[in-house]
């Protein structure tokens, strides 16, 4: 009791000396305390910087595959198949295609065996099986022959077939000849004639033919015999025959004659010896044999055959024996080629009809077929090769959508179970589909226009509705509950393998993504493709499937437009967010050639039904349409098409639009590069309008290039979507640089003529590569800036301030890629803030191109290891998340880089504060890391194009890369910072809650008893 | 009035202001240290400062190279700088020869004209057009053309002359500028064959060219005899809406730059520099100042020394209470008593 008091103040006593000590202390730390805090903060910041940069913006685990991604493969137009044989007894075909694909293809399903894809030069011209075991195929106009192992797609060898001059390719793969017991396959090519041995590979012999501009036609083997019988013609008036012995390569017998009426371009062989060719006014046949030596001509006139006859003829190039096929304006004609070489018409058929080839059924029987299509059903007919009063076959087959005409068909026989001969046919359709029919109805199709997509647009889906039962997409809330309570079973790793199967089922399904409305995040929408064979596509963002497809009727060959192609997809309607019951529309623009004079079409899409609302032939061309920041008030976006002949014409040709466009008409700038004069010239609108929606235009300014040492190879612009968010750039020092942001930033690039060919075709001396920075607006040349040594192929993109382009370094042998950041400087005063304050700064002015720049601008180059196919850049909706590159590799694969690795502001040392902002110290080569690929472990065989829209998620962005196949994920270029992963388990989130409240409580309880006990003790 | 060319200047200073900004923060910092340091010895100080100042070097010593591999080129004098001469008539630029500058035929860069080139004068016209009217001479440029040994063709030391303007051009400018139409001018693309192989055109609103005078701004560039492209313009921001103006003299006050193509960053060079750079800066970087042991550990030491504290604190409270308890442990309800209203102060 006594002590208490003593000891409390010496206590108190000892109190106030460790304060006064700690406040010593501080004194004596004072100095080092501010330093030490920022060291902390710096070595924090670098830290995590580091961090960020060691652990790649984007990697997968591998059970995160195609849960945010989808790939598809595809093949392309169908130009040639092979079946099996039944010996081999495997049920597939081997398919070549007009994108350069061999394929092997699985007759039950349609799935790809396997699949190889040749480069884009390396088109195939012949395929065929050889020994049971292997395809043959002949590609680069006869230059290489490769062998293929038929199971597997294993390549068992590839030999060149060298030539003098470049020809027409021909190949021959004779079943029973044989060289010193190797199996031998001949082919033509470049002038020669090669006898290659099957197995391995090697040149047996080799034949010069001698003969300049011979154009091979067929290579004929004679039955069984080894003579090689070689038919084409020397310009278009001189047959030539060639026979030669297929065991020696010995020329036998050379005959040649000129043709009476010239020749077409399409021949047909009807027998061994015979072959029927079209003379160039298309209008008689000409017969040729060619037996023993001798040849003789036999004419006959279209007229003869076919009554009130006008126009051309064409011969479709078909095997059948005796038989062949002339395809007039409206009708197709069968015609018999008698012994005598007279020419009798067996049938007429319509116009749309597509013939196969003889195939052999039996000893001593053949057959063919012949297609033709009536909107929705094909009609197949299978015939005996020499007698047309019977059929074997005829089959009218209904299709579930509008394909177009039949363009080819390759048929195959088999063994039915009752003994007879079944036939099923391979069916190449107008919009590039492939069918398989047999017994009456289609077993399976292929969407291959999807390999040749032209142009990629989105759309937004429709917003979910209240009253439309979208709860049966929806699950349950047990549902619900149960996928969680696995989850967390996964993530406490209490799983069994079932669960963990099960775990992965419900993630790869994740029932929202498919589903056919508007999410929060923006991750779902359409994708609207547009594809070389005119037919359009709506894909699902979710899981990639076809949603609507449509053949443009527009689209499609008629007589006023001969070869339509399509050009570009624009949004044209996009009505805003509460008109819900109006479908958006997309506007096809496509031209009647490929001439840039050919007449315009235009075509309007729903983009929700697919349905073609209209649609209108041009009178005038299209060369450049551009769409214009206006809409008129049934919200259609107004858009600008410049003709060959430099007139703009507005559409929607509306008074409304006429009226919104006036006004703005003195604002309106164009231009354009004329990549073969080497001209930039830039155009405005002239005030009067020549008719009510057209206009005049008039050059303001050009940029020329001497001819004789630039020659302009790649010209990119900002994409005009583009969202800018921050204007200035804060940089280590506390100071901040203005971005020069215009939408009028075009790049262009020239090298030396020289040096415009193939990488190491000219010497590092005469080769180089000139950048411009130019304002389209004004044509001021902003940089200009030479690469000594450097050359193409370059490609670029632009975004915000900076362009970054990809080109070869002659001199260090390495590919680099060089990045641009150009500056504002008029702004750049800008930074003081009593300015500021006082409003004396000039940030709010607008900015004119007719003022003068006074930019900066900063470079720097770096190695890169692959070469490129197409760089693309992230976009994101408010253009806040930092950018990465897209790089299309030549492995054609997407590569993510951070621009970071692209500054030019990098140092081999950077500075503390430097390293604060995220500069990355120097290195000559930019880095690869193998986690980055956006694409995994896939491959977008082909790739051509990468396109990213941004979702509404700011901190992710959508990319779709597309080639022979298509590949869709979505990116989060600084990861999603701004929502929790589709993986979070919100069970645990629940449960740890749920455990916390319950121990606050037991806690709680438990110190209300013992508080009792303690009052009671 | 001296008008710098568009991209000089900033450039130009580029380093100083490093250098200035590293000073400014020198100073502050040996403030804010004089300030917070208070009675620590002169020697920590000392040690700061010389922390410092090795910062700062080796930041001025990154400077060049820093600035050297964003772009050398710059440093060089590119831009050639018009002088507006009293005469409004007539206003010239003396292009310096510059190295950079690229000769046509040889992609060589750097190459010294020996004594022996050839010099020529050659003339070329300027011509311009109202809106769409059809072009007329309007002044003549002089320059020389330069012939080095190898063939390679340069201009140099460019001169323009302007000719007046007739009452009748007077009139469409007026036009023009009532119309806010554009007034066009044109050069020949190659200037020893004009028109070479096509005119290169520009044109400007006609409105933003009236101040006093008639202001323009040329920037031609130029590969050997070729004309690429002309940048023409006012020198003073023209934004849109432009007021309807007319000059209150009526000639032109003309600045001409001649601009040559600049020279990329090669990576090559810079790799020796890297490497150089690399070896150096480490040794200079790795080098960490030495600091004190509070300077590293302070935040170790101090929690430790709370904690110390704290327990020492407890450690005595102990024996006093058990002093204090111990004494009238026998009977039980004094001892209760005691706790109860400490307990309840706890609660509070």
């Amino acid at each position: 009791m006594h002590k208490n008091p003593s000891s409390s103040p010496s206590r108190s006593v000892y109190l106030v000396t460790l304060i006064d000590e700690t406040r010593r202390e501080k004194k004596t730390l004072g100095k080092d305390f501010s330093s030490a805090m920022a060291t902390m903060l710096r070595v924090f910041l670098l830290l995590l910087s580091l961090l960020s940069l060691t652990a790649p913006a984007f990697s997968l685990y591998e059970d995160q595959v195609g849960l945010a991604d989808w790939h598809q493969k595809y093949i392309g137009k169908v130009k040639d198949a092979v079946f099996h044989t039944q010996k081999t007894g495997r049920k597939r075909v081997v398919v070549s295609t007009e994108e350069n694909v061999i394929a092997s293809l699985d007759l039950r399903h349609g799935e790809i065996f396997w699949r190889h894809v040749l480069g884009p030069n390396d088109a195939i011209d012949g395929i065929d099986i050889a020994m049971g075991k292997y395809v043959i195929t002949l590609s680069s106009e006869g230059s290489i022959l490769r062998a293929w192992n038929l199971p597997d797609g294993q390549m068992v060898w590839e030999s060149f077939l060298q030539g003098p001059y470049s020809s027409k390719s021909s190949l021959l793969v004779p079943a029973s000849l044989r060289v010193d017991k190797d199996n031998v396959i001949l082919a033509f090519g470049k002038g020669c004639i090669h006898a290659i041995s099957a197995i391995h590979g090697d040149t047996l012999w080799k034949k010069d033919l001698e003969a300049d501009s011979f154009e091979i036609q067929y290579m004929i083997q004679a039955s069984d015999s080894d003579v090689i019988h070689l038919v084409g013609f020397v310009g278009s008036s001189q047959f030539d025959s060639y026979t030669i012995d297929a065991k020696s390569g010995e020329l036998i017998k050379h005959d040649s004659a000129a043709i009476p009426g010239g020749y077409s371009g399409q021949a047909a062989l009807v027998s061994s010896n015979t072959l029927v060719v079209m003379d160039s006014a298309g209008s008689t046949v000409t017969t040729i044999s060619f037996h023993d030596g001798k040849v003789t001509f036999n004419q006959t006139p279209v007229s003869t055959l076919i009554e009130d006859f006008v126009g051309k003829a064409i011969i479709s190039a078909s095997k059948l024996e005796g038989l062949f096929s002339v395809k007039t304006g409206t009708l197709t004609l069968f015609v018999r080629v008698t012994v005598e070489g007279k020419l009798e018409v067996v049938n007429k058929v319509d116009y749309a009809t597509a013939v196969s080839d003889l195939l052999a059924i039996s000893e001593d029987r053949q057959a063919f077929a012949f297609v033709h299509s009536r909107s929705t059903d094909i009609d197949l007919t299978v015939k005996l090769g020499a007698d047309w009063n019977h059929d074997l076959l005829k089959e009218s087959v209904k299709m579930d959508q509008e394909r177009g005409s039949v363009k080819k068909v390759f048929i195959n026989n088999y063994i039915r179970t009752d003994r007879s001969h079944g036939f099923r046919a391979l069916i190449v359709m107008e919009d590039h589909s492939l069918l398989l029919v047999q017994q009456g109805a289609i077993v399976w199709s292929r969407e291959d226009a999807l390999a040749s997509v032209i142009d990629v647009k989105t759309s937004e889906l429709p917003v979910e509705k209240k009253g439309v039962s979208v709860a049966k997409v929806e699950e349950t809330l047990f549902e619900w509950l149960q996928g969680h309570v696995l989850k967390l079973k996964g993530t406490l790793m209490l799983a069994s393998p079932d669960d963990m199967a099960a775990i992965q089922a419900l993630r790869l399904k994740a029932s929202g993504k498919s589903k056919m409305t508007r999410d929060h995040n923006g991750f779902r929408k359409l994708l609207i493709v547009l594809t070389k064979a005119g037919k359009i596509f709506a894909l699902h963002t979710g899981d990639g499937r076809i949603i609507w497809s449509r053949l443009l009727n527009s689209l499609r060959q008629s007589a006023t437009c001969e070869a339509p192609t399509g050009l570009n997809l624009f949004p044209w309607h996009v009505p805003h967010h509460h008109a819900l019951d109006e479908n958006p529309s997309v506007l096809v623009v496509s031209r009647c050639g490929p001439s840039d004079d050919a007449l315009g079409l235009l075509s309007f899409v729903d983009t929700y039904t697919g349905k073609e609302l209209s649609s209108a032939s041009l009178d005038h061309s299209v060369v450049q349409v551009i769409p214009l920041p206006f809409m008129d008030s049934t919200e259609q976006r107004l858009h600008l098409l410049i003709d060959a002949s430099g007139q703009a014409h507005l559409y929607p040709k509306t008074s409304d639009a006429l009226s919104i466009f006036r006004p703005e008409l003195s604002n309106v700038y164009w231009y354009s590069v004329e990549a073969e004069t080497g001209i930039i010239k830039g155009y405005a609108l002239k005030e009067k309008a020549s008719d009510n929606y057209s206009f005049d235009t008039r050059s303001i300014w050009s940029i020329v290039f001497p001819s004789e040492s630039e020659k302009i190879i790649k010209s990119s612009a900002r994409k005009s979507n583009e969202v800018v968010h921050t204007q200035a750039k804060v940089i280590a020092d506390q100071d901040a640089m203005f971005k020069y942001i215009s939408k009028n930033l075009l790049f262009v690039a020239t090298v030396a003529p020289k040096a415009s060919g193939d990488i190491g075709s000219s010497t590092p001396e005469e080769s180089w590569l000139i950048v411009y920075l130019i304002d389209t607006i004004t044509g001021r040349i902003l940089q200009r800036m030479t690469h000594h040594g450097a050359q193409g192929p370059v490609e670029a993109v632009v975004s915000e301030n900076w362009v970054i382009y990809h080109y070869f370094n002659l001199r260090a042998h390495r590919y680099e890629m060089s990045v641009i950041e150009i500056y504002d400087q008029s702004r750049a005063d800008n930074k003081d803030v009593w300015k500021l304050i006082l409003g004396k700064h000039n940030l709010t002015s607008p900015v004119s191109s007719y003022s003068r720049p006074e930019v900066m601008t900063r470079s720097q180059s770096y190695f890169f290891t692959h070469s490129v196919k197409s760089i693309a850049v992230t976009s994101t909706a408010k253009g806040i998340t930092s950018k990465q590159l897209l790089i299309g590799t030549v492995g054609d694969q997407v590569l993510a880089l951070d621009k970071r690795f692209l500054d030019p502001r990098r140092s081999v040392n950077p500075t503390q504060a430097e390293k604060e902002e995220g500069i990355i110290p120097l290195a000559d080569s930019l880095p690869i890391i193998p986690q980055s690929y956006v694409t995994h472990a896939l491959k977008v065989e082909g790739l051509r194009g990468i396109e990213t829209v941004p979702a509404k998620l700011e901190s992710t962005t959508l990319i779709f890369a597309y080639g022979v196949d298509l590949f869709f994920t979505r990116f989060a270029p600084s990861r999603t910072y701004d929502s929790l992963t589709e993986d979070f388990s919100y069970a645990l989130l629940l449960l740890t809650i749920v455990a916390l409240v319950a121990a606050i409580f037991i806690t709680w309880i438990l110190s209300e008893k013992k508080e009792l006990r303690d009052k009671w003790r | 009035m001296v008008l710098f060319g568009s991209s000089l200047s900033p450039i130009r200073s580029r380093p100083k202001t490093t250098i200035y900004n590293c000073i400014t923060a020198v100073v502050l910092r040996v403030v804010l240290n004089w300030k917070l340091a208070g009675d620590t010895t002169m020697k920590m100080r000392k040690g700061v400062l010389l922390v410092l100042f090795t910062l700062c070097f080796v930041l001025s010593l990154f400077a060049p190279s820093h600035s050297g591999f964003q772009s050398d080129e710059l440093l060089v004098d590119d831009d050639e700088v018009g002088l507006p001469q009293t005469q409004s008539q007539q206003s010239s630029s003396v292009p310096k020869s510059d190295q950079t500058t690229v000769t046509t035929p040889s992609p060589t860069p750097r190459r010294k004209f020996s004594d022996s080139d050839s010099d020529s004068k050659i003339q070329f016209t300027l011509e311009h057009a109202f809106g769409d009217s059809d072009f007329a001479p309007a002044g003549t440029f002089s320059a020389r053309l330069k012939t080095s040994a190898h063939g390679g063709q340069t201009l140099t030391k460019l001169r323009f002359s302007r000719n007046a303007l007739t009452d009748a051009e007077k009139e469409n400018f007026k036009n023009l500028v009532d119309g806010d139409d554009f007034y066009k001018i044109r050069l020949p693309s190659n200037v020893l064959s004009p028109p070479g192989k096509d005119f290169v055109v520009t044109s400007v609103r006609a409105r933003c060219l009236p101040r006093e005078t008639l202001d323009e701004h040329f920037v031609i560039h130029t590969d050997g005899v070729n004309i690429l492209g002309v940048n023409y313009g006012a020198p003073a921001p023209c934004s849109y809406p432009r007021p309807a103006k007319l000059p209150s003299k009526w000639s032109f006050n003309s600045y001409t730059i001649l601009k040559n193509t600049e020279q990329a960053p090669r990576t090559p060079l810079f790799i020796q520099d890297v490497l150089k750079n690399g070896e150096e800066g480490e040794g200079e970087v790795v080098a960490p100042p030495e600091r004190s042991f509070w300077a590293k550990y302070w935040m170790y030491v101090i929690p430790l020394g709370l904690i110390v504290v704290n327990a020492v604190t407890q450690a005595m409270n102990m024996p006093e209470e058990q002093a204090s308890g111990q004494p009238g442990g026998a009977p039980a309800a004094p001892g209760a008593v005691q706790r109860a209203p400490s307990s309840a102060a706890r609660r509070r």
